[in-house]
């Protein structure tokens, strides 16, 4: 009985959790323009009309790049960042931590709204780079959260034992250490990505006249005639997101045996 | 080796090597975040006509924002929404991260976790329209309820008003609510709660006293973390809102956007920053005697 109710709750919430993206494939694969019960029956016509929309194509391509730079850049800001606040002490470390953590809660539209005003007054067009920009504004302090623990969990006398024995501190950095947070650092990449590729308000801002895929979305949403396409589109992003975030997940927990630290659950 | 030469081969001091290395993080966070919240400051405080800025300093921007009845209205209603939104995450988020943490077996719980943040990390456009298909007229909802006898006529309630936006956004910041508590209440030492019952507390007594007050770091940590952002939503008051749902983040980005009008757009947004952070710090305030004692 311990926990029954409690239990009960906990498997109700999880539904609520769940409802929207459970939703998302039964319309995709609906054969109705109307998105509303009751089904009509089963097509896979949404998702071949997928193929034929070059717009979307540009706009998918333009996200994928972003992203792809967007985790490489965060994710070294990152490491320098948690290296930092592991390995060393200084004066108004929690300041300057703090700082770069601000955009965690800070609303996304303050963060968009302020880049754009000094992108503009100086003069910069908006493009892909401005987006990224912002992106890594955003997800710097994610992969600081999940790095963190990385950083934190590594015992400090493996590299002491490496520079004593006579490695320069380069060659300690790649020989002890970057074995030893690389799951952290592939978790991070993920999740920089992840949040890169499903941002929007941020995008919406500084994107130019190339559309990122979730910008791209946004214009779709006022058709009705093209909600179905965009269910099919959703639930393929859905599929890759929970895929990513597995790997993530998966890394991150390698991360944890590897250094022999002990899981707190969860990224953040 | 002398110390010497081994401090020289370390390289400076710890400091100096520490500022060394978060040095490029801070300075991106410096260039990209605080450069341009000053700005935002500063264009409060100016004018523009068009594409022209004039930057003589003035209050006009924060007279209008104040004195026009739809910006305080939009005002209000945000802060009320958020607050709701906070209310009604955090104390739904608290019995899950009470149930994983206390009640879910060690091996388990990581699983858990990971499965109450994939939907946080799914497309945030697609879920919130989702919401809207579930909430509508003929959605789902409504189709069930009905399908089920529950109810005659669709609840129209749900849809284009402040409710759909509250239930959209705990539904969103979920996350952020639970793994601040569960944290919190995982550091709690369980023998402390043995102690209190063998001292003849109950078990509702205990959670009161003992639970409840050291888990109130990670309520608070919850608070603000679901709170200050919620202020700053656009997307959700747009889709599933209505027009007695818009927020003041929608009056932004139309100054911004569609009226060119950054300066008086900026204002509205230092007006909600201060708002939000002054509640905050309120908030923090009261909770300060749970904030307090050992790390």
């Amino acid at each position: 009985m311990r926990g029954g109710w409690l239990r009960i709750y906990a498997l109700s919430y999880l539904v609520f959790l769940y409802a929207p993206i459970a939703l998302l494939p039964i319309f995709a694969f609906n054969d109705g323009t109307v998105i509303a019960f009751p089904l009509r029956g089963f097509t896979l016509q949404w998702f071949s009309e997928l193929t034929q929309i070059p717009a979307l194509h540009t706009a998918v391509a333009n996200s994928l790049m972003i992203a792809v730079i967007t985790a490489l850049v965060s994710t070294l800001l990152g490491i320098c960042a948690a290296r930092a606040a592991a390995r060393y002490d200084f004066p108004g470390k929690r300041g300057i931590m703090g700082f770069i953590m601000l955009p965690l809660v800070l609303p996304e539209i303050i963060v968009a709204v302020s880049l754009l005003v000094v992108l503009l007054q100086i003069g910069i067009r908006l493009s892909a780079v401005t987006v990224i920009l912002g992106h890594v504004l955003i997800c710097t302090p994610f992969c600081i959260a999940i790095l963190n623990s990385s950083f934190q969990n590594l015992d400090k006398s493996l590299e002491e034992a490496a520079f004593d024995l006579g490695e320069t501190r380069l060659s300690t950095f790649r020989l002890i250490t970057l074995p030893l947070v690389m799951p952290g650092i592939i978790s991070s990449l993920l999740i920089a990505f992840t949040i890169s590729l499903d941002e929007f308000i941020i995008a919406f801002f500084l994107t130019g006249n190339e559309p990122t895929l979730p910008v791209y979305l946004w214009g779709q949403l006022r058709f009705p005639q093209k909600i179905p396409v965009v269910m099919a589109l959703g639930t393929l992003l859905v599929a890759l997101s929970v895929l990513l975030l597995t790997l993530a997940e998966y890394f991150r927990r390698r991360g944890i045996a590897r250094t022999g630290g002990k899981d707190t659950g969860g990224f953040l | 080796m002398t110390l010497k030469e081994r401090l020289g081969r370390l390289g400076r001091t710890e400091a100096a090597n520490g500022y060394l290395l978060v040095s490029p993080t801070a300075l991106y966070a410096l260039l990209l975040l605080a450069v341009p919240l000053a700005t935002i400051l500063a264009f409060s405080f100016w004018t523009q006509n068009y594409l022209d800025i004039d930057t003589t300093l003035t209050l006009k921007n924060y007279q209008e924002a104040f004195g026009e009845p739809l910006y305080r209205q939009l005002m209000l209603r945000s802060l009320m929404i958020s607050g709701a939104v906070t209310l009604a995450t955090v104390l739904t988020a608290f019995p899950i991260a009470y149930f994983v943490s206390f009640h879910v077996p060690q091996s388990r719980k990581s699983l858990w976790i990971f499965l109450i943040t994939i939907p946080f990390w799914t497309s945030y456009l697609i879920r919130v329209f989702l919401w809207k298909v579930i909430l509508g007229y003929n959605g789902v909802l409504n189709a069930t309820l009905q399908g089920a006898g529950l109810i005659d006529e669709p609840l129209t309630f749900i849809l284009y008003n402040a409710n759909a936006v509250v239930i959209t956004l705990a539904h969103a910041f979920a996350p952020f609510a639970i793994l601040p508590i569960f944290v919190a209440l995982e550091k709690i030492d369980r023998s402390l709660l043995e102690a209190s019952q063998d001292l003849g507390e109950n078990r509702l007594t205990t959670f009161l006293r003992v639970t409840l007050p050291l888990a109130m770091p990670g309520v608070v940590a919850a608070v603000l973390i679901v709170f200050i952002p919620t202020i700053g939503d656009y997307v959700t008051p747009r889709l599933v809102g209505g027009p007695n749902g818009l927020m003041i983040a929608n009056m932004i980005q139309t100054q911004f956007l569609k009226l060119n009008n950054a300066p008086l757009g900026a204002a509205l947004a230092v007006i909600a920053m201060l708002l939000v952070g002054a509640i905050s710090l309120i908030f923090v305030g009261l909770n300060r005697r749970f904030l307090r004692g050992p790390k």
